[in-house]
């Protein structure tokens, strides 16, 4: 994709909404003065749109932190409750995601799947022993690591829809059949924007490579790969990928399994399913 | 180094007979160096008599700091008299707002607008320059070095630290240091409190060994537990800070606008009786005093 399509899209973002649901608790949660602060937290840090734009706001080089946030709660607690609201009230502004884009592609399925693969993200970490920290941080990763397909879903539904109906007739990664029609796919999308919005690198990382897991060590990438592939293989929610990736030797080192085996050890992750449900459905 | 509060009270100016003493007008203090450069911290309406003193040294070279654009804190701006008055200038420096993207200038220029004020933004005679400072990038004013540090409000509002000739002096602005959102059967608390606690180590490091602590002090620990999340502190958090930071001398400001002479007196000695070796004096912040360092 020619930069100056990169410079365009990167504006067109700047405008996009967040999910319906997450809109409207907004706007009700601030309309009440008694509201309590974990309720709305929650609401941001469920959305991953609500979500990049508090971080693209607090790690501005404007503030000049000396070290980035990776996560709505350490933002609250750096400048105040408030400030993290009328950003998100901000985003709220811009309307809601349509749920019948041009593309077809279903935006509660995205989030779901989304919202699943961060939870089993965060509890991937928790099983490596991982510090409390990087564990948010993994829900992040696992939150925005798709977020470039939603932008295709919006700002270029015509060339989206193309690669998705490939990716699903032929049984091919929609990684590659969005390079076919776009140019770009969704983690390369999602790595110029996080890089233009000055996330830190290990969640930039982590976005830009999660179906190339031969890259450098990265800890939060491979929580949010290995979490991919078991949202996916448990069907919860659908991100357009039909694929499932076996998970390399890498993965399997890192967690001590493969990906049946994972699962089975997981046992049963309906309530993360329930969970995230509750923040989708209108 | 020397300080002078010209503004001690929180939220609105509350003159009359039982404020005469510690003061009505809202947030200013003037800091000036050995070398006599000018500092003010904040623009409240405590800065009209802080200009009226000015008159006689023009032109001036005036350095004003804004912890943040609460009404309270930058109302006296278009009455700061140098700014009319050619051949002086007047450096005013803020954050940006990362709600509204906006720079400090908006704070002089929303309240310059015809329904509000007579007089155009336009027609300011002195130099006016405005400068966005960042959180732990300091600005040098002559031999000062000020670095400012974000201080959780319900707005974007940066503690100042003022170092120089071997002083040193902070300024919280108004600061509520924040708490625990989740409850301790929360699954979040623990990791939460990671983060209250590695925020209260930054600002304890960002005052550390201060010769004078400047606190929001508004609230009394009976009041708080009412007004939480309101975006103010108490003496008993300022004190808490003081101690961290081993700071030399504590002041108390933002006076609760209710709050009599007589009130701050009575929980000034409570304060005394029940902080006997704190190892800092505890000052209450009164207009018009002069505080040598
Ligand atoms: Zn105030
Ligand atoms: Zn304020």
């Amino acid at each position: 994709m020619p930069n100056s399509k990169n410079e365009k899209l990167i504006v067109l973002v700047e405008k996009m909404p967040a999910f319906p649901k997450s809109v409207q608790q907004i706007v009700q949660l601030t309309s009440d003065i008694n509201a309590s602060a974990k309720d709305i937290v929650r609401v941001i840090e469920c959305d991953p749109i609500m979500t990049v734009k508090i971080l693209k706001a607090i790690n501005s080089s404007f503030y000049g932190l000396p070290q980035k946030i990776t996560s709505v709660q350490r933002a609250v607690v750096h400048i105040g409750l408030n400030t993290i609201k009328n950003i998100a009230l901000g985003v709220a502004a811009m309307g809601m995601l349509s749920a019948n884009n041009k593309a077809n592609f279903n935006t509660s399925n995205f989030l779901l799947h989304s919202l699943t693969t961060a939870a089993i993200s965060k509890l991937l970490a928790e099983r490596i022993g991982l510090s409390s920290t990087e564990c948010s941080d993994c829900f992040v990763a696992g939150l925005l690591h798709d977020f470039g397909k939603v932008v295709f879903a919006e700002f270029m539904p015509d060339e989206f829809k193309l690669a998705l109906e490939k990716s699903q007739e032929q049984q091919l990664p929609l990684h590659q059949t969005e390079l076919e029609f776009i140019g770009i796919n969704h983690s390369q999308a999602g790595k110029i924007l996080a890089e233009k919005w000055e996330l830190s690198d290990p969640l930039i990382d982590a976005i830009a490579h999660h179906h190339d897991i031969d890259h450098n060590q990265n800890v939060l990438r491979d929580c949010v790969f290995a979490a991919n592939q078991i949202s996916k293989h448990m069907q919860f929610g659908n991100g357009g990928n039909p694929l499932i990736e076996a998970f390399p030797e890498s993965i399997v080192i890192r967690f001590g399994a493969n990906l049946s085996a994972m699962c089975d050890d997981l046992g049963d992750l309906e309530s993360i399913k329930i969970e995230a449900q509750s923040f989708i459905n209108v | 180094m020397k300080i002078k509060f010209w503004g001690v009270r929180g939220s609105i100016p509350t003159p009359g007979p039982n404020t005469v003493k510690y003061g009505g007008n809202t947030t200013c203090i003037e800091i000036r160096t050995n070398d006599n450069d000018l500092i003010i911290l904040d623009a409240g309406t405590g800065i009209h008599a802080l200009a009226q003193t000015l008159l006689k040294e023009m032109p001036i070279q005036a350095h004003i700091f804004i912890t943040h654009t609460h009404w309270d804190h930058i109302q006296g701006l278009p009455f700061f008299i140098p700014i009319f008055i050619p051949n002086n200038q007047i450096k005013i420096y803020g954050g940006i707002d990362p709600v509204t993207n906006e720079t400090i200038n908006r704070a002089l220029s929303v309240q310059l607008q015809y329904s509000f004020f007579p007089i155009r933004e336009a027609q300011l005679n002195a130099r006016i320059e405005y400068a966005t400072v960042k959180p732990g990038e300091p600005v040098k004013v002559g031999s000062a070095t000020i670095t400012p540090i974000v201080l959780s409000h319900p707005v974007l509002n940066f503690g100042y630290r003022i170092d120089c000739d071997g002083q040193s002096v902070f300024f919280t602005g108004d600061y509520e240091p924040q708490l625990n959102i989740y409850d301790p059967e929360d699954d979040e608390y623990t990791e939460f409190q990671s983060f209250v606690d590695a925020k209260w180590d930054e600002v304890v490091l960002a005052m550390k060994d201060v010769d004078a602590l400047i606190v929001d002090s508004s609230y009394t620990n009976e009041e708080y537990a009412s007004k939480q999340g309101w975006g103010h502190g108490t003496y008993d958090s300022g004190i808490k800070l003081a101690t961290a930071a081993k700071a030399k001398k504590l002041f108390f400001t933002h006076h609760e606008p209710t709050r009599s002479d007589a009130s701050l007196e009575a929980i000034y000695q409570n304060l005394l009786q029940n902080n006997p070796a704190t190892g800092f004096e505890l000052l209450l912040a009164q207009e018009g005093v002069d505080i040598s360092l």
